[in-house]
């Protein structure tokens, strides 16, 4: 029999880094299709921080507006109270939980075994998975907004100034989560644990960064362990934004410190992609 | 890279999991445009072979090269030259089998046509379908569909067919014919020898991580393994003889019996031969084992299942 093989045309400049991009933006694609058919992470991730807006909103509604006069006068209400943290607890779910969960159990039933036998670049996975944390926290940070503004009337900042620090705390904070949801999926040896390795630390997370609590009635020594890690200061960034000023006396210090959150979320930005780059196989060898 | 090279290229390889030896020194070469299938029991390190092949796990000595590289440090474009179909694999499922291919198809430098691989593997039918609501040979025939959809010059078949209706099986060797057609380099395992036998140019038998035949697929096993029997009924009881010329032992017999009663003529299938040379080495290897001498090779004498070029009186 003779070898009448096609012309091996890969050439080297054919895997490049524009082959890497664009096969990544045809993953994010493919991501985000897969991310709304799921409805288990639609649940517990996409939506989870706009339903527990709106229950806290509802059940604390009786308790009157934060920060009121003893005349039960000025203040915010409790929705705007709580919006600053939904946001920034839907940053860490849309990028650590979700991608956390998602590649370990992508590890264990093997696509990822499927992915590493294709020349499908790593990088590009990673955009891939990027790009779709990306797509769907902006889709669920609309549906928050949306919802605290027409369901429970929360005013929107109207500074450019304000939404200038959204824009770099949202963008800071969703890139540092992703990368540590591909950094953190290594720990689950098995996809069926993944969920149970993944989501009590994050919850705890939650509790002690001012999300579901005020951070401000913390004990000094829970903010300092809370301090340790980036949600406290996505928290806190967002505060910055949707709170009014003088809010910013009950914070650490009586300052909102957004130099603080940008030091802190950069060190965890970093990290995650030292961690990144030197943990992430395809699969454990000789599984 | 030589065309004259073999595609597959492997030499005393030996694999260990901790202290349990799954390869003992294998040794064969695949050249290009060939199909070699690599036959074996449970457990005999087929998958193990050919998951070194393919990159996914390391190997503890010997040589190994795959279209000129080491399969440890195979990059990008050599990933894109093989197709890979792996023994097990059980993606959640929540994309369409064309939605698959598509994107699967772009990772490659020159892919098939999605549509025609679709219609290679008859899922037309099914295009439309997400994977986790397919059948189980309907999903195996999506793994398959991945494979060769990025056109490769070297495709790895860890038990393609497992879970294949006949039909669908019957397809499946339609396929693997036109990949040859086109040179494809073609590794197959399975447990079905006539999918071996119809498919393959040559086949290597593995017991236990130990090569122990190795050939072009009608010349497996020893000359006696392969010698044909001639089948009759003498007086009601059942009678048999080798012979490498049955039709001179038909002849003889019609001479003296007249027409023989239940007369049949089997020539040894590839089970039966593959069977031999198992149940050879395993006895080889439980006499050694306990030290007495080795019983005379009762056990290279074909079973009596063969139904392959049968002819009954
Ligand atoms: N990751 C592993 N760790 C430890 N032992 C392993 C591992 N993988 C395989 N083995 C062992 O190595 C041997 C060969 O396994 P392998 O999967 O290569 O067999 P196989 O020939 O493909 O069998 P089958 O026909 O059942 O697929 C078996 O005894 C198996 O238990
Ligand atoms: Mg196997």
């Amino acid at each position: 029999m003779t070898a009448a093989l096609q012309a091996p045309a890969t050439r080297a400049s054919s895997f490049g880094i524009g082959r890497t991009l664009r096969l990544g933006a045809a993953r994010i694609g493919y991501e985000t299709k897969v991310y709304f058919r799921q409805s288990d992470t639609l649940f517990f991730t996409f939506l989870f921080p706009v339903i527990m807006l709106t229950i806290f909103s509802v059940a604390f509604q009786g308790m009157g507006n934060i920060g009121a006069n003893p005349d039960g006068s000025g203040g915010i209400s409790q929705a705007a109270g709580y919006l600053p943290g939904m946001i920034a607890a839907g940053i860490l779910l849309s990028g650590v939980q979700n991608l956390g969960t998602d590649i370990a159990m992508e590890r264990s039933d093997g696509t990822l075994k499927r992915l590493g036998g294709t020349p499908l670049p790593v990088l590009s996975y990673f955009f891939g998975k990027m790009g779709q944390v990306l797509a769907t926290s902006l889709l669920q940070l609309a549906l928050l907004l949306l919802v605290a503004h027409f369901a429970f009337g929360v005013d929107l900042p109207t500074e450019p100034a304000k939404w200038m620090t959204f824009a770099w705390v949202y963008l800071l904070g969703i890139a540092t989560s992703a990368v540590l949801g591909i950094a953190i999926s290594r720990l689950p040896r098995s996809g069926k644990s993944a969920t149970a390795v993944i989501i009590p630390p994050i919850l705890i997370l939650q509790f002690i960064s001012g999300v579901y609590l005020q951070f401000a009635l913390l004990p000094d020594w829970l903010q300092s362990v809370a301090s340790i890690f980036p949600l406290k200061w996505m928290a806190q960034g967002m505060r910055s934004v949707f709170l009014p000023e003088s809010f910013a006396a009950v914070e650490p210090g009586g300052v909102w410190n957004l130099a603080g959150a940008a030091i802190a979320l950069l060190i965890w930005l970093v990290g995650g992609l030292v961690i990144c780059r030197l943990t992430f196989r395809w699969i454990r060898k000789d599984s | 890279m030589n065309a004259i090279d073999p595609a597959v290229s492997v030499d005393k390889l030996t694999k260990s999991y901790g202290s349990f030896t799954a390869l003992t020194g294998v040794t064969f070469d695949i050249e290009r445009g060939e199909t070699f299938a690599l036959l074996g029991p449970n457990g005999a390190g087929k998958s193990t072979t050919i998951e070194i092949l393919e990159g996914y796990r390391d190997r503890s000595g010997g040589e190994a090269r795959v279209l000129g590289s080491d399969p440890q440090r195979g990059g990008l474009a050599w990933k894109a030259r093989i197709g890979i179909v792996l023994q097990s694999s059980g993606e959640s499922g929540n994309v369409t089998v064309r939605e698959q291919l598509t994107q699967f198809a772009g990772y490659y430098p020159n892919p098939r046509s999605v549509d025609e691989v679709i219609a290679a593997v008859g899922l037309e039918d099914k295009a439309n379908t997400r994977l986790k609501s397919l059948s189980g040979g309907q999903r195996r025939r999506v793994d398959v569909a991945l494979g060769v959809i990025g056109r490769p010059e070297l495709l790895f078949l860890d038990e393609p067919t497992t879970g294949f209706d006949p039909e669908a099986r019957r397809h499946f060797w339609e396929l693997i014919r036109s990949l040859k057609r086109e040179g494809t380099t073609i590794l197959l395992t399975t447990h079905y020898l006539d999918e071996a036998a119809q498919l393959s140019d040559r086949a290597a038998v593995i017991a236990a991580g130990t090569l122990v035949a190795i050939g072009p697929i009608d010349t497996l096993g020893s000359d006696e393994a392969r010698t044909p029997i001639v089948r009759w009924l003498e007086n009601g009881i059942a009678r048999e003889q080798r012979a490498s010329d049955p039709g001179r032992v038909v002849a003889e017999l019609v001479g003296r019996l007249g027409e023989p009663a239940g007369l049949e003529i089997v020539r040894p299938s590839l089970e039966d031969i593959y069977l031999g040379l198992v149940g050879a080495y395993e006895a080889d290897l439980a006499s050694r084992a306990s030290h007495t001498p080795r019983p005379p090779s009762a056990s290279s004498t074909p079973s009596a299942s063969s139904t392959k070029d049968q002819v009954s009186a």
